[in-house]
């Protein structure tokens, strides 16, 4: 299992934090998930034998909890609330623009690779609705017309076809 | 009556141009002289003043929070755990967002004055996983107060100790019910424990005694340690104290969040006032007052009672806009405060679909672990998701109420009503809607009307 | 009615009627022992309480108290106690008795609780009824019949889960019809220590499984089958072979080991089907080890013995015993008999014994125990041999000292009750040079030596009793009849016993037990039809002395080592 040294430093960091050894099972699947993208078959075997525990109880956790991925995800991560708030201003039209120029689905990968657009649950934001988590970071007040200009940065961002 | 100023308590530096999420910004604004001084108290001390503020928690289930440290078994000799619920996900709430990634010190002044008064050593902060970089703010705001010691082993030079730890959740719902966020931050599924016997006060994490506390509420402990008990309790209204963030979202001019007295002002006021009002060419048709468990309130009904006021019982006679904001009101008029997320739905909206959208949230989030909520949650998501795209009977409304019916009071925790409410009282207010629901099969939807489900 | 609440007993209330049980009982459990039925899925007596199901949802009430006097309430109308019942239902799995609680389990709300549930637990469960093993003995089916609407309103689509999953060699796993009760996966790790069930995904898209690329193969994975409520987890061996309400049931021990675990034997015309788990709190609670079911297969195995042979030809059982009889003689006879023998052929075993001034000895058959239900002593029935006076000892760990003995021709013959001398340490020279008069069910090397055989029954051809590793005398019953050419051990033995010159004693059980009350001081007064199905402890001291294998099991503690033993133990 070729983790990182960085990431093993902020495991060990993190294990001694709880009485129970059993209680980091999340934070070593987001320190894994973040270095590699997604959890495989070994980071789940991995991370049960480091925490003495089965693997089933990894398992059960990482099909339990929509943030956490059993398979890569594009380049860019674009995640767009459909709850209330930002349904009623007009989310599903969001989601449906950035679908439209990446020319994908949800979930899955576009097909220049560049990125998944999914669905997800309230992000507690609905005062600035639609809003829209890319990567990491929170855009807010994401109409269609913002998530076209959003879309281009993506496109503007991404590396040189030769490059990849 | 016009509405009051907002009375920024919490949120006094929410939207300060310069102000910092760093500690030096925070000391600069007298930041932890209340730690200061509450460390040189005795915790009982700082428990009764809790007490006597008449705090109700900001989270949702609005439990009073002095009784909730009451509770606490203190003699059994385990050690005892504070969990900071910043699990912030009830649809329509987004103040602890806020509080963490612009205020970040005041929850950790906040935090160690809640364990100093409870004698915890070791505490947690469950922070939802969608907000990595707030979990990266609150990491650094703790750094930077364990290396001036107002957090580790030796807090102000008195001895006492404590640590704060951060933990991050992966886009669970269920983790905001406390004994959820107990089982997730025990590292297995959060599924909530069956209370009796596993109530947190005694059986919490790792089965010791536990508080678990909502971020807006842990910072009210700090003003309530810095003004007293007594003072906070005559802020707002009685048996409803203090200031609440207010969170307003939807079909409103300007939505977003506002901090007033509990209960100083009314639907309407903050609606039509603070909010601006409908959008342009539109009229209120329905508001959810406290989350999207709360149940809804339908413009136009009119609610007839009577209720104490000071020492007196008087009648009231309201429409949706004279309701005060407080939790008693809105519990009065059969909705609730909750966790002070409201709902604002114009007549662009068709409840059946709004109930849709609710509904599959809900269903969702389920947890799974008791059988009416995970097969009543689904059920009722597939009939509104039936009637939204073409095959809506009459009898669907009725249909929808006895599945809600058969949920609520049923199951292991609160997720239970959270998810029938809205079903109950979206077919209860709106039956007209759902029963004609049907009947519009195949009316194209316009510009105006959004796509909910 | 009504029993005075001493010390550890409280009185609870249930639909109106009164009962005194121990601290610590369910409401489940008392109302069972008033004779009224709380449907339940998840709760099992053995398990911890997951209370997930909500089907045993009950209305629960305290007496109302003047706050003021702390005196009960009157209700002037019926002149008893006005009781508060809470609005809200609580689970009764988790209710505990306190004094002054009340139930009830009939009301309107109760009724509804049980209709709401039973709706949702039917929403999305296929209707495999005709194609599922459960189907006469699902709880599902029972308490649908009992307790819900009787009607659908579902007309949405069902969740489609995978069907037909092979969980592990022996469990095939049907996930739609799974009604996420956990009962499995808390068996799994509380009891089997073998965590290796979980609940993939969320809502009601929860799904059992096992790790993939880990499989449920651990020696008790087949006790998930007989506590899964429903159809969800069964059996690959019986799958699909037979409609659980033409089966006949009969009270049986597991012979995998001293534990005597308790069992029951399903079958249907001669035939078995399938070995479950039969409750006894003593021994084996409600469960028993997978290596046990598997037993009946020997019934029918490869090699069953089925005629009466003389020096291999064909013949009846009278001159076998007269043919034996000759053999046995010449004197020098060593009697080799069973652990795996009841303690009635134990006895007769003894009576060969005597009447030949013989020696006797049984067959070790030692492996690790498991802790749990499978023991050290992998014969069933070796204190039956010691409580009947057949052996003084323990098995020895070889059958060389026989062995030496045939070599020297000290011995000149041997009778062997049912064990394989090859298998037991002898060669095949040894065999040949001795004649050998062998009772058994099996085809074997010493079978094949012997001179003399003589087909006998399987235990589950036959009645009888085992006495287990707590001295626990324990009765089996016969299931199904014997295979054709076998012959019941009772009656070989008491003819061979008689030919040589022994007393004339009955072939049937209850005839040798006048005879093993009178004679066998730890079995004196004891009736064979006064042991009870789960069983009767007897008095070990006798034999406190000698080291026994067995470490702990599920519901024994070994007696502490014999001091003298402590060193150098053989």
């Amino acid at each position: 299992m070729n983790l990182t040294p960085e990431t093993l430093r902020k495991i060990d960091e993190v294990i001694p934090h709880y009485p129970v050894k059993r209680s980091a099972v999340l934070p070593l699947l987001h320190f894994v998930q973040e270095e590699q993208g997604y959890i495989c078959d070994e980071a789940i075997e991995w991370i049960a034998a480091r925490l003495e525990i089965q693997p089933i109880n990894v398992y059960e956790l990482v099909t339990f909890y929509p943030m956490l991925r059993r398979k890569p995800v594009g380049r860019r991560h674009i995640r767009v609330c459909r709850t209330l708030s930002c349904a009623l201003m007009g989310g599903y039209r969001t989601c449906a623009e950035f679908q439209s120029q990446f020319n994908t689905g949800l979930g899955g990968v576009s097909p220049d690779g560049e990125v998944t657009v999914e669905f997800v649950e309230c992000l507690a934001s609905c005062g600035t609705a639609p809003v829209v988590m890319i990567d990491d970071r929170l855009h807010e007040h994401v109409d269609p017309a913002r998530a076209r200009a959003l879309s281009q940065e993506i496109k503007a961002a991404a590396p040189a076809a030769g490059a990849r | 009556m016009p509405a009051p100023e907002q009375h920024r308590l919490i949120f006094r530096h929410i939207d300060e141009p310069g102000y910092s999420t760093d500690l030096a910004c925070y000391l600069r604004s007298g930041g932890y002289e209340v730690l200061r001084k509450s460390v040189r108290r005795r915790p009982e001390e700082l428990v009764d003043e809790v007490k006597k503020s008449g705090l109700r928690g900001r989270g949702g289930a609005g439990f009073p929070c002095g009784v909730k440290w009451t509770l606490l078994d203190r003699k059994s000799g385990k050690p005892i755990y504070l969990i900071v619920n910043a699990d912030e996900s009830e649809p329509g709430t987004f103040k602890d967002r806020y509080i963490i990634h612009r205020d970040p010190h005041q929850l950790v002044e906040g935090i160690m004055i809640t364990c100093f008064a409870n004698r915890v050593e070791r505490t947690f902060i469950y922070i939802r996983g969608e907000f990595p970089e707030g979990a990266k703010i609150l990491e650094t705001a703790i750094a930077e107060a364990r290396a001036a010691n107002f957090v580790g082993p030796n807090v102000l030079g008195t001895g006492y100790g404590c640590e704060i730890y951060l933990h991050r959740g992966a886009g669970a719902y269920i983790c905001g019910e406390e004994t959820g966020l107990i089982e997730s931050l025990e590292g297995k599924r959060p599924y909530p424990r069956i209370k009796p016997p596993y109530f947190p006060a005694v059986l919490g994490l790792y089965q010791c005694p536990t508080i678990v506390n909502n971020v807006e509420t842990i910072c009210h402990v700090k003003h309530i340690a810095d003004m007293g008990g007594d003072a906070f309790s005559k802020i707002g209204t009685p048996n409803n104290t203090g200031t609440r963030i207010l969170c307003v979202s939807g079909h409103v001019r300007r939505p977003g969040y506002y901090e007033f007295d509990v209960g100083k002002l009314t639907m309407g006021q903050l609606l039509n006032e603070v909010c601006g009002g409908p959008l342009a060419g539109r009229k209120f048709k329905a508001v959810i007052p406290g989350g999207a468990s709360a149940k809804v309130l339908r413009f136009g009904e009119r609610y007839k009672g009577r209720r104490k006021v000071g020492a007196e019982m008087l009648e009231y006679d309201w429409g949706v806009e004279d309701i005060p904001m407080d939790f008693d009101s809105l519990a009065m008029v059969g909705s609730m405060g909750g966790s002070g997320g409201v709902i604002v739905m114009d007549d662009s909206v068709s409840m059946v679909e709004a109930l849709g959208n609710i509904n599959a949230f809900y269903s969702h989030e389920s947890c799974g672990q008791c059988t009416p909520c995970r097969e009543g949650s689904l059920w009722m998501k597939k009939i509104t998701a039936r009637m939204a795209h073409g095959g809506a009977r009459p009898e669907d409304g009725t249909l929808l109420k006895s599945v809600a019916d058969q949920i609520a009071g049923r199951t292991i925790c609160a997720f239970g009503e959270a998810c029938a409410w809205p079903t109950q009282s979206f077919v209860a207010k709106f039956g007209d809607e759902f029963a004609e629901y049907g009947r519009q099969k195949g009316r194209p939807r316009s510009d105006s009307e959004p796509e909910l489900v | 009615m009504t029993q005075p609440a001493t010390q550890d007993l409280i009185t609870v209330n249930i639909d109106g009627r009164e009962i005194a049980v121990p601290r610590g009982t369910n409401m489940i459990e008392a109302a069972l022992r008033l004779g009224i039925d709380v449907p339940h899925y998840c709760y099992h007596p053995k398990l911890s309480v997951a209370g997930n199901c909500r089907m045993c949802l009950v209305e629960m009430g305290m007496p109302a108290v003047d706050p003021a006097t702390k005196a009960p309430v009157i209700d002037p109308a019926t002149g008893r106690k006005r009781i508060n019942w809470i609005p809200r239902p609580t689970i009764a799995c988790s209710t505990n008795a306190v004094a002054g609680l009340h139930i009830r389990t009939t009301s309107p709300l109760v009724r509804d609780c049980r209709e709401g549930v039973m709706e949702f637990l039917l929403v999305n469960h296929p209707l495999d009824c005709p194609i599922c093993d459960q189907a006469g003995e699902c709880k599902l089916q029972e308490q649908a019949t009992g307790y819900g609407r009787g009607y659908s309103r579902y007309i949405e689509q069902k969740n489609a889960k995978p069907k037909r999953t092979l969980l592990g060699p022996r469990v095939m796993l049907d996930d739609e019809r799974c009604i996420l009760c956990s009962r499995c996966v808390r068996f799994c790790k509380e009891i089997a220590k073998d965590d290796v069930l979980g609940f993939t995904d969320r809502g009601s898209y929860s799904t059992l499984a096992c790790y993939p690329g880990r499989r449920l193969e651990n020696d008790y994975s087949l006790n998930t089958v007989d506590i899964c409520p429903v159809g969800a987890l069964t059996s690959t061996d019986f799958r699909f072979k037979m409609r659980v309400w033409f089966l006949r049931q009969t009270n049986s021990i597991d012979t995998g080991s001293s534990v005597g675990a308790n069992t029951v034997v399903w079958s249907r015309e001669g035939a078995v089907y399938r070995i479950t788990p039969r409750q006894n709190d003593e021994v084996n609670d409600t469960w028993m080890a997978d290596s046990g079911r598997v037993l009946y297969k020997a019934i029918r195995a490869h090699g069953r013995l089925d005629a009466v042979r003389v020096d291999g030809a064909q013949s009846a059982l009278e001159f076998a015993v007269r043919a034996a009889a000759g053999i046995l003689g010449v004197g020098g006879v060593a009697v080799v008999g069973s652990g795996r023998s009841s303690v009635e052929e134990q006895f007769l075993t003894r009576k060969l014994r005597d009447a030949l001034g013989a020696s006797a000895s049984l067959v070790s058959r030692v492996g690790k125990g498991d802790g749990l239900l499978v023991s050290a002593d992998r014969n069933p029935n070796v204190r039956g041999a010691l409580v009947t006076g057949l052996v003084a000892g323990l098995p020895a760990a070889s059958l060389d000292p026989l062995g030496a003995q045939i070599d020297s021709g000290a011995v000149k013959a041997v009778v062997s009750v049912g064990e394989d001398l090859a298998d037991a340490g002898l060669s095949a020279a040894q065999l040949a040079k001795v004649p050998i008069v062998y009772l058994g069910t099996h085809a074997n090397p010493t079978s094949a030596a012997a001179r003399v055989v003589i087909p006998t029954l399987t235990v589950f051809e036959k009645s009888g009793t085992f006495v287990n590793q707590q001295f626990r005398i324990q009765k089996f019953a016969n299931a199904v009849p014997g295979v054709a050419g076998a012959t019941d051990d009772l009656v070989a033995l008491a003819r061979l016993t008689a030919a040589v010159g022994g007393p004339s004693l009955g072939g049937d059980v209850r005839s040798i037990w006048k005879q093993i009350a009178a004679e066998v001081p730890a079995l004196a007064g004891v009736g064979y039809d006064g042991i009870p199905d789960t069983g009767l402890l007897l008095d070990g001291a006798p034999w406190a002395g000698l080291a026994f294998a067995e470490g702990p099991s599920l519901r024994f503690r070994p007696a502490d080592p014999p001091q003298k033993e402590a060193a150098g133990r053989g």
